[in-house]
């Protein structure tokens, strides 16, 4: 377990009930720390419920940066009363509990290993609100000035952040304002305030924004020019529709005459939101649609038509807990090989791994390149921890002579030159076709079709002009290799052992291999960030002895996904895996590497 | 399988039209359709409808779902995009394909099975969305391609050709489209060109989703005795509601109709459907009487035929979108990339 709570290095976590509006309390204690100029992540563990259930709010503040899940709670706001014995549990040895003393608790209900604050917050905010509403929600304010006093929050920080959020609104910037004094005063009336750890001003926390990675996604499909869009509603993904929508009516929306220069569908179901996709992209639009797990199993017949007949395609996948509907507001990278070989037959699905929300935004666009580039559909792999959490990530930078690669679509003009154009050949060496749009020019035209073709588009049942089609689709494979983003490697010579991970667990991978060297136990690190592998990953795995491969799933995807497709031996991968739907830790990875390591040592 | 080569020379005194095409620039490639399926004059009617209309063959898009009709795309228009996509999708590709590029004309082909099984969905949503484009089913009350299993069309008590008699309700596509506010729904059959390719035609032209079933024998599977969709049984119970002539904006309406019984519809174009009623208590116009009236004759039986219902009023999708008019895959990247400075701009708000 990481060392005890200290200065700017601490996990808050509240305990809620959803639906009482304490989400924009958090958020707001949240941005406190980031505006402080400290390094935090606020990370939202949510029912699958409109209201009632309960929620919680983990903040973890951290100069050094560690992002991932600490999985220790140094100070719990228990203001779920149905929770409060299992919130009580959770809090570390020397820890403290922050709870409504407005009702009593139960006697038994008690630790002695850590400290107990009761604040009268319904009481205080009964006496000092009118409406029942506002009542519930100030009540969620109040303790986050108490928060403020245990931790010595710059104040003026909290009323420059309720200015900011209420902007207009000054009736609520003064009742938000009352609310936290009551907890502030309150508590340094009755605690020792601050704790024996507090949040100190920094500076770790200037040219970065806190965003969540469906938001960036979003971002980066309206950087990239997509056009059109279709999705069917499914948590965790949601939020990139909608971020999309409300970025294109921004940005994309003619302020007079109020047209649109971007159509949002939202389908009748996933088969048809992948279809739409398609259809917009043989078109010659760039299109995308967002989904998790269950979206992606409908979308499996015609993801496996967008790889034969060569249509790009981009989809986003937040992934979420599986199987079947699983725990939709819990976390988890178990799409992998679902979506490496969706659909049918000999398939195979180019795959971006992107780490967090600044990856989201740039890979989301380099989906859009590599979909058009190669003429398939592009699978980007993110997870609810990514996707709807808010993460701390450098400034989002933008190059305005960025050129998006439309790929080999052929003009009127190179057509007409061309005198004739067949839609399968394999022109150029790399496997990639030509292709032209409908529309264009009169000799243009070829048919698309999903049952067997010939290189020149033609029906075929015939098995050798089957096979050549199917082998050039496979040299097509090998051109990706070249084209997806390189693994993120840390590679000293020194070294015998691995680790490979993916996506969302690097921030607690980084926390694993600090901690490893601290314990005088150095290890090399590659993460994927796309499926087909690079040489790079191969390479890797030629040079190491042992290599720990850490996911989040109980199946060992990424590991299997290796074995497969790359030259590596069973036994030198050891699976590190963590899917019980919460983010990843430092700690569970350490659980399985350090015993692993002693073994090898007495062996 | 019908492999009769055509002959490739065009005689000079084939007619042209105003492309100076004639109609052979609108076939496609040669049907492998069983001889005499109804599936092949479907596809004659829709080369006739295209060449009188002048459409420039490059700016239609033909798409398709599986089934033997949804073959036939490959049969006409060969200068034509095609899209055969998956069983049951083709409205969705259409969807995102329209969507795209607003300028093309869009021709779905469909079957029974493709529309009112796997893909009911897919098609009833298109509808709703009111997609514009033309959507043909090529109705014959069975799977043709997977060897005669009966659809949802199938009529009740109509019997397959081993024998089995169909006991559940059929769907009928023009009551759904009825029913979703779509605003052209024609029925047809295959046997009759001379009634098919105006309707066709208005199809083509109407703003907004366009409905044609024709009912189109399966000659293999569903052509004998006891089948409510074979030719003879169609010739037996058909009955035109109403017939349509398709009047091109240039074009002068022949006074030939009978005052009262003719009943010209504008469409957005300026060309017009002059509607001849033989039932004169019919009004097209009417949506309940014209659903009351499907379901009284085919209650008897009867294959109603003719433009069903049309209203020109309704607003299409991208109208309902307020899409801009260019085609969105040929906006400049320029308009559609917000820039560097709106990019930090934005971020403010993210700290
Ligand atoms: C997902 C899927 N399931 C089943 C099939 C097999 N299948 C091909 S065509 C067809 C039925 C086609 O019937 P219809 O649309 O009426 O076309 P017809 O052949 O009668 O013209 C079926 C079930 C398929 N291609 N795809
Ligand atoms: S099986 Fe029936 S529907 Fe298919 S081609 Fe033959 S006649 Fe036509
Ligand atoms: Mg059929």
């Amino acid at each position: 377990m990481s060392a005890g709570p200290r200065d700017n290095d601490f996990t808050i976590k509240i305990a809620n009930v959803n639906g009482t509006g304490s989400a924009s309390a958090n958020a707001l204690l949240m941005k406190v720390f980031f505006r402080m100029g400290i390094p935090v992540v606020g990370k939202n563990y949510f029912p699958s419920n409109i209201q009632g259930l309960p929620t919680w709010y983990e903040i973890r503040v951290s100069e050094a940066g560690h992002l991932a899940r600490s999985g220790r709670i140094d100070l719990m706001v228990a203001m779920n009363a149905e929770t409060y014995q299992k919130d009580l549990l959770e809090v570390a040895p020397g820890g403290f509990l922050i709870y409504d003393s407005t009702w009593p608790r139960h006697k038994i209900l008690s630790r002695d290993d850590i400290t107990i604050l009761g604040v009268p917050l319904a009481r205080m905010c009964n006496e000092n609100f009118p409406t029942a509403r506002s009542r519930v929600l100030m009540k969620n304010v109040a303790y986050v000035g108490v928060v403020a006093a245990l931790l010595d929050l710059d104040l003026q920080v909290i009323r420059s952040s309720l200015e900011k959020t209420f902007a207009a609104k000054a009736n609520l910037i003064e009742a938000n304002q009352t609310a936290i004094d009551l907890g502030y005063q309150y508590a340094k009336e009755n605690f020792s305030c601050p704790l024996a750890y507090a949040a100190k001003a920094s500076d770790k926390t200037a040219d970065h924004i806190m965003i969540d990675g469906n938001t960036a996604a979003a971002l980066g499909c309206v950087y990239a020019g997509a056009t059109v869009a279709a999705w069917y509603p499914i948590t965790p993904s949601t939020s990139v529709m909608d971020g999309f929508k409300s970025l294109c009516e921004r940005y994309r929306r003619d302020p007079e005459t109020g047209e649109r220069n971007f159509a949002i569908i939202q389908a009748e179901d996933e088969l048809s939101a992948i279809g739409m996709v398609l259809g917009a992209s043989w078109n010659g639009a760039r299109a995308f649609t967002s989904t998790s797990g269950p979206g992606v199993s409908l979308m499996n017949e015609f993801l496996g038509y967008g790889y034969f007949t060569e249509i790009p395609a981009v989809l986003i996948n937040v992934q979420r807990c599986g199987p079947s509907t699983g725990m939709p507001t819990r976390t988890q990278q178990s799409d992998i090989m679902a979506c490496a070989y969706a659909s049918h037959g000999d398939t195979r699905h180019v795959l971006l791994f992107p780490a967090n929300p600044e990856e989201c935004f740039y890979m989301a666009v380099a989906a859009f390149d590599l979909a058009e580039r190669l003429q398939t559909p592009v699978i980007m792999l993110t997870d609810l921890d990514v996707g709807m959490n808010d993460w701390m990530i450098p400034d989002l930078k933008w190059d305005d002579n960025f050129v998006p690669d439309r790929g080999k679509i052929m003009t009127a003009a190179e057509v007409e030159a061309a005198g004739e154009f067949h839609r399968y050949l394999d022109s150029d060496g790399d496997g990639i076709p030509y292709r032209t749009l409908p529309g264009v020019h009169p000799r243009a035209a070829y048919f698309t079709r999903g049952s067997g073709h010939n290189m020149h588009g033609a029906y075929t049942e015939d098995a050798r002009e089957y096979q050549e089609v199917v082998d050039r689709l496979r040299r097509k494979w090998e051109t990706a290799k070249q084209f997806v983003p390189k693994p993120a490697v840390n590679f000293t010579e020194k070294h015998r052992t691995g680790i490979i991970s993916v996506g969302g667990c690097d921030d607690a991978v980084q926390e694993s291999r600090e901690r490893l060297r601290e314990s005088g136990i150095g290890m090399n690190y590659l993460r994927v960030k796309a499926f087909p592998f690079s040489d790079e990953v191969q390479e890797f795995l030629d040079a190491h002895d042992r290599i720990y491969v850490v996911e989040q799933n109980r199946d060992a995807q990424l590991r299997g996904l290796l074995l497969l497709e790359t030259r590596v031996t069973q036994d030198k991968l050891v699976p590190v895996l963590h899917y019980d739907g919460l983010p990843i830790t430092a700690d569970s990875i350490l659980e399985i590497i350090n015993p692993d390591l002693q073994k090898g040592e007495a062996a | 399988m019908s492999f009769i080569t055509k002959p490739k020379i065009v005689h000079p005194s084939m007619p042209r039209n105003a492309l100076g095409l004639t109609v052979r620039d609108y076939e496609g490639g040669m049907s492998t359709l069983c001889a005499g399926c109804g599936h092949d004059s479907v596809t004659s009617a829709l080369v006739q409808a295209a060449f009188e209309l002048d459409v420039e063959p490059h700016r239609m898009a033909k798409l398709s779902g599986i089934g033997c009709s949804s073959k036939t795309p490959a049969y006409f228009l060969k200068q034509s995009h095609g899209f055969n996509s998956v069983h049951g999708r083709m409205p969705s590709v259409a969807t995102g394909a329209n969507a795209a590029n607003r300028e093309l004309l869009y021709v779905g082909v469909s079957g029974d099975g493709d529309s009112l099984s796997i893909g009911m969905g897919q098609f009833v949503h298109a509808m709703r969305r009111n997609l514009d484009m033309l959507y043909v089913i090529e109705n014959n009350g069975v799977y043709g391609l997977t060897k005669g299993q009966f659809s949802a069309s199938a009529d009740i008590g109509s019997t397959a050709k081993k024998g089995d008699s169909n006991e559940q309700p059929p769907i009928d596509p023009c009551e759904l489209a009825l029913s979703l506010g779509c605003g052209y729904v024609a029925r047809s059959f295959s046997g009759d060109k001379a009634q098919l390719v105006p309707l066709l035609k208005g199809a083509m032209k109407h703003r907004g989703f366009a409905l044609v079933d024709v009912i189109s024998p399966c000659v293999t599977f569903n052509d004998h005795e006891g089948s409510t969709k074979s030719y003879q049984f169609t010739r037996d119970h058909y009955h035109p509601a109403i017939l349509a002539d398709y009047i091109a904006p240039s074009q002068e309406i022949r006074a030939e109709y009978e005052k009262g019984a003719a009943m010209p519809v504008v469409l957005h174009d300026g060309s017009q459907i002059v509607l001849r009623k033989t039932d004169p208590d019919y009004d097209p116009t009417d949506l309940a009487g014209a659903f009351a009236y499907l379901q009284k004759q085919s209650a008897e039986h009867e294959h109603v035929t003719g433009l069903l219902y049309v209203n020109e009023e309704g607003q299409e999708m991208h109208a309902l979108n307020h899409t801009v008019d260019a085609p969105l895959n040929g906006l400049d990247y320029d308009r559609l990339c917000p820039g560097s400075e709106a990019l930090a701009t934005l971020q403010e708000n993210f700290r």
